[in-house]
């Protein structure tokens, strides 16, 4: 069953807490993952990491490497789930 | 030529008797022990039991992420910086100016060995992309460079035992040499873990008095059996002595020389005729000019091991003669444990507090002197040191026959 935008958007906010431990509320669509949430590119890592494990999908190292906001990543674990 | 001269303007530790400079400081004179049994089943099949772990856990100053993305070495070195330089007043600094030298014995060993299991039992992809930075020898010196953007040369001299005096003396010399103004220096180590611990004891090095642990650190104690492992670390902030006075800096005392030698004898074992030290000895005071007689205490690196101790003292006492009988000589290590490639830089904070409360700290857990040691020993309360200008001693011996000794001496 297909997830919903919501979901993972809640979930890439729990793990982004977690890896780069800043506040859940700054997480948001539009939000880049390296300029505005302290992911830099070893914490990427961990973030996909968790993404796969937690969704259950794929995510190709040339995907990751397009991935600059979180809606990157939530459309793409969306259209992969 | 003249030397530059040096000066010390900031302290910062965080050790098995405080969290910070001050409260270390309060529990060495009350002659505390920061010597602890480990949490049951942290040690499955090591016989030693005990540790002298820190008192103040990283996770209660830092946040989270720092927690997860620093290993444990690299947050002490952190925490003890952010100390250090609030200490000598948050200066504003030219970055290309500013140095950074800090060492460890043996670096990340719990973030290797952690993550050696997650690699064994859930596979390669679970392994932290943080591991390399963590695990690195110059990760805590890396990440103190990165915190206050020293841009001068971030470096970590790696000799065992003696890696912190070493990283202390190395930043005198950056500054000696003209390629920074003020340097960030110390030593840190976090190696209390399985592995490590069954190495040391393995060499019958450590102590293994598991019935009473805050009594297992006895340097000169006639029934020594091996040193207590400890952790934490210590920084110290160096500056040219110009660079101080222009900013009107509190000066703590100065950083006068330094004399390294090497034994070329053993891996592990002291050379028992002490000459490498005792050479070590005469380069320091020859390097800091510093009178003889101005020399009262000397914190000594006694780590309590049978051999190591009254090797040690000997050499001492053949350097400086008969005026080693006016040196007041304390073995912290009675209370922190041995902090291998922290040792050397907590070590140095204490010379540097000893000398601005003129108060050498004390030994404890002398039961019964052993008749070998010649020099005398501050035991169990602190002793006064005299008024006018003096010199204290700190030296730091290190696995692979390294000899560092610094040389410290009051400012006025």
């Amino acid at each position: 069953m297909a997830l919903t935008q919501d979901e993972v958007l809640a979930g890439i906010r729990d793990i982004v807490v977690e890896v780069a431990g800043i506040d859940g509320g700054l997480v948001s669509l539009e939000k880049k993952f390296a300029d505005d949430l302290d992911v830099d590119s070893l914490s990427m890592v961990e973030v996909i990491v968790a993404a796969e494990e937690k969704f259950s999908v794929k995510i190709p190292d040339d995907e990751v490497t397009k991935m600059a906001t979180v809606a990157d990543a939530v459309n793409f674990i969306v259209a992969h789930s | 030529m003249s030397k530059t001269r040096v000066v010390v303007t900031g302290l910062g530790a965080t050790t098995p008797l405080g969290g910070d400079v001050p409260s270390t400081w309060e529990a060495l004179l009350a002659g505390k022990s920061g010597v602890r049994l480990l949490p049951e089943g942290m040690l499955t099949s090591v016989n030693v039991k005990f540790a002298a772990t820190i008192a103040v856990e990283p996770s209660e100053v830092m946040k989270p992420v720092e927690i997860r993305r620093l290993d444990r070495s690299e947050q002490f070195a952190v925490i003890a910086a952010r100390e250090a330089w609030a200490d000598a007043g948050s200066p504003e600094v030219d970055h290309e100016r500013l140095g950074v030298v800090v060492a460890s014995g043996i670096g990340g060993v719990t973030t290797m060995l952690e993550q050696y299991d997650i690699l064994r039992t859930k596979g390669a992809r679970l392994v932290s992309p943080h591991t390399v930075p963590m695990l690195m020898p110059n990760g805590p010196a890396a990440n103190v460079g990165l915190e206050f953007k020293a841009q001068a040369g971030v470096h970590t001299p790696v000799s065992a035992c003696a890696s912190g005096a070493e990283a202390i003396g190395y930043a005198m010399e950056m500054i000696r040499l003209g390629r920074a103004d003020i340097v960030i220096a110390g030593g840190v180590e976090a190696a209390v873990h399985e592995l490590p611990m069954a190495g040391f004891a393995a060499m019958k090095a450590l102590s293994t008095r598991n019935d009473d642990p805050t009594r297992a650190s006895r340097p000169y104690d006639k029934d020594r059996d091996g040193f207590v492992l400890g952790e934490g670390g210590g920084i110290v902030i160096l500056e040219s002595l110009e660079h101080a006075q222009a900013r009107g800096a509190k000066i703590y005392c100065e950083l006068a020389g330094q004399g390294l030698t090497s034994d070329g004898y053993h891996i592990a074992a002291p050379d028992p005729s002490g000459s490498g030290v005792t050479r070590a000895v005469k380069f320091a005071l020859r390097d800091s000019g510093v009178d003889l007689s101005e020399v009262v205490h000397l914190n000594a690196h006694a780590t309590s091991t049978p051999a190591g101790d009254v090797a040690e003292a000997n050499a001492l006492t053949a350097a400086l003669g008969e005026h080693m009988s006016h040196v007041a000589v304390s073995a912290t290590k009675s209370m922190t444990g041995h902090l291998l490639g922290g040792a050397g830089a907590i070590e140095s904070v204490f010379v540097v507090l000893a000398l601005k409360h003129r108060l050498a700290p004390p030994t404890i857990n002398i039961e019964n002197l052993d008749d070998a040691v010649k020099v005398d020993v501050v035991r169990d309360v602190p002793r006064p040191l005299p008024s006018g200008p003096i010199a204290a001693i700190n030296d730091s011996f290190g696995f692979g026959g390294h000899n560092v000794v610094l040389i410290f001496k009051s400012y006025e």
